[in-house]
């Protein structure tokens, strides 16, 4: 089995229409490996989150393909394509979207239950995978009874129940204060280092560089190499005017 | 089991209001599809009380009769034709007709005479809780059901009137025979029928045949209808199902109750509609985040068509509640509405169609869903 999970080659990507058309990704070749934590890095309407979509088989690219565990995205209708999201990836959005009025347990459960995997074996799995984000102790709480850092763990261990080869994060710790931050990271690293997964974080956020195996950054569309003080100046407050 | 069940529970129980609208909503539309089809049923339940009650195998209409109750008449020479065909056991001349019945306060009040031989029997009054009928042929007797007591102006076995200017007596009493007219029924010897009714000795409003046991009816009838010339011959049933027919669609009755119901459903599916598809706008995030997990459109219909359900299935227990309290205060009424276990089965499968059918906007809704949104947010 390749080590190779997701391939993008040549994706260019048009969103909008009319006067409105911008050109988001205009030539990205890309692929994420197993075991490899990487980070999206780049400035916003640089075309972050249109790549994660299109990686994560929500958008199709405009010219380019993308292939998912040996899979063209080419002319996959939308049935297809949440096939392939279902057998593959996992999501970990930046606002949590957990299901406000099921408990953690079942919020995790609830991928395996898309997948038709309804038994008291689900029930197990979802409680393990709870446990293993260090929730274990939470497993009946009702989302709003969780920290905003207790939620996205929660989410975290949705993306992974289903023993996903990838998983797409999209500003994870943008919500969250330092240490809830740090702990999101050291999940997902660990998810990448010893559930030998892909794990593609998109972030603004310069205190996740440490759990990095690889940093990409995306200015207008393009990844470019790191323009020299990148680091430095993500770190500077944003300036005034 | 799945959690689509759960998701479906939680999103109709969360908004307790749209909950409580929706029920209200099924209620409403189902208990007015019962009430309407109650009706009918109760309706075509008394248009053939009398058919149903006489012990005979065969009518000799008039021909045109549209039901029971219809006026015309036959010649009686008919009667001894009848009697001469092969396996008829006898021929009973049944005479009715509107009459006046007058209080002895001096009030007047329409009534609607049956006349019966008690000699032949055929057409007896039923459920007699007071008095005998047999005294019906002993004079100018009459037995009358209690449920007309106060608009009869009497009040049991003894009470007095006068029908036509004779004077009546009432010697029996029947409980629950209630006329679909409101006129009240009065049955009385077929002799005094006649005088009552206005029948020309001659005449009478139908024959009533009884076969001999064992004979094959349909040929029978066939041998009747060669001797009667143009009055028509009918088996019970169809003369059951032709009085039916004209009373329930022949006066419209059948069709404004119809109409009725049809109404009911509707209203039902706009509202059941309207709550699921806002119900499903609200919850679009959570959908789409399904959608972005990898799930089918066809799990997320689940989700959707198991909130209709449950709609349906709890509008439908409230609403077949509200149904047994009106069965009950109708029970003793002009009209009663009946519920037959077919009625209560249908209404069920109505209920959860209309439901069902409900869930294709929200269905339509869902379907045009962008996972992508959710990571907009
Ligand atoms: N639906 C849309 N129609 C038109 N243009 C769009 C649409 N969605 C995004 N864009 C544009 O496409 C470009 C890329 O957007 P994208 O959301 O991928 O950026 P991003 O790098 O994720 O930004 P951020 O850091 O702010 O999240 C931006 O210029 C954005 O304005
Ligand atoms: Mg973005």
């Amino acid at each position: 089995m390749s080590d190779c999970i997701i391939e993008a080659k040549s994706v260019t990507r048009k969103l909008g229409s009319g006067a409105r058309e911008v050109q988001a990704l205009r030539g990205i070749d890309l692929s994420l490996s197993r075991g490899e934590l990487t980070l999206l890095m780049g400035p916003s309407g640089s075309g972050k989150t249109t790549l994660l979509l299109v990686l994560g088989c929500m958008l199709t690219p405009t010219s380019g393909t993308v292939t998912v565990c040996g899979t063209s995205t080419t002319n996959l209708d939308k049935e297809a394509l949440a096939k392939l999201r279902r057998d593959h990836i996992g999501f970990v959005f930046q606002s949590y979207h957990l299901f406000p009025t099921l408990t953690a347990a079942q919020n995790v459960q609830l991928a395996l239950d898309i997948r038709g995997d309804h038994g008291g074996a689900a029930v197990k799995r979802s409680r393990e995978a709870l446990a293993m984000v260090g929730l274990g102790s939470k497993i009946r709480s009702l989302p709003n009874a969780l920290s905003g850092g207790e939620q996205q763990r929660v989410a975290i261990a949705r993306a992974i129940v289903a023993n996903p080869s990838v998983v797409l994060a999209d500003e994870p710790t943008a919500a969250l204060d330092g240490e809830n931050g740090r702990t999101i990271m050291r999940t997902l690293a660990d998810i990448a280092h010893q559930r030998e997964r892909a794990v593609l974080v998109v972030t603004h956020d310069p205190r996740v560089i440490p759990f990095a195996d690889r940093i990409i950054h995306i200015e207008d569309g393009l990844l470019v190499d790191q323009p020299a003080g990148e680091v430095e100046r993500l770190r500077l407050p944003k300036a005034a005017g | 089991m799945s959690l689509t069940f759960t998701l479906a529970s939680r999103n109709l129980f969360h908004d307790r209001l749209r909950f409580v609208a929706t029920l209200v909503g099924i209620m409403f539309s189902v208990v007015l599809v019962m009430v309407q089809m109650g009706l009918f049923l109760g309706f075509g339940h008394m248009v053939t009380m009398m058919i149903d009650h006489a012990s005979g195998d065969v009518w000799v209409v008039p021909k045109g009769a549209k039901s029971f109750e219809d006026p015309s008449l036959l010649d009686l020479k008919l009667r001894n034709r009848v009697a001469g065909v092969a396996g008829v056991a006898n021929v009973i001349p049944v005479v009715i007709g509107f009459s006046d019945w007058r209080l002895d306060s001096g009030e007047v009040t329409p009534v609607f005479i049956v006349g019966l031989d008690l000699h032949d029997g055929g057409l007896h009054p039923w459920n007699v809780v007071e008095g005998d009928v047999q005294a019906l042929g002993q004079g100018p007797n009459v037995a009358v059901d209690r449920s007309y007591f106060e608009r009869l102006g009497v009040d049991g076995v003894g009470g007095t009137a006068e029908i036509r200017g004779r004077r009546v007596k009432v010697v029996a009493i029947t409980d629950g025979i209630r006329s679909f007219t409101t006129t009240p029924y009065i049955f009385v010897d077929v002799k005094n029928a006649r005088t009552y009714t206005g029948t020309p000795p001659d005449r009478a409003s139908d024959l009533l045949v009884r076969l001999d046991p064992g004979t094959d009816r349909d040929k029978a009838i066939e041998a009747i209808k060669a001797q009667v010339g143009d009055a028509e011959v009918l088996s019970a049933s169809q003369f059951r199902k032709r009085s039916r027919d004209f009373w329930l669609f022949g006066t419209g009755a059948g069709a404004a109750l119809f109409a009725g119901a049809l109404l009911g459903v509707i209203v039902g599916t706009v509202i059941v509609a309207q709550t699921l598809y806002s119900s499903t706008k609200d919850h679009l995030s959570e959908f789409a985040t399904l959608r972005a997990m990898g799930s089918s459109n066809g799990y997320i219909y689940n989700v959707i068509i198991y909130q209709a359900l449950l709609n349906a299935v709890i509008g439908f227990a409230f609403a077949a509640a509200i149904g047994a309290v009106v069965v009950q205060m109708t029970a003793k009424s002009a009209l009663p509405i009946v519920i037959t276990p077919w009625l209560v089965a249908g209404l069920l499968a109505l209920t959860i169609l209309m439901c069902v059918i409900s869930a294709i906007g929200a269905i339509f809704r869902v379907v045009r869903i962008d996972p992508a949104t959710v990571f907009m947010a």
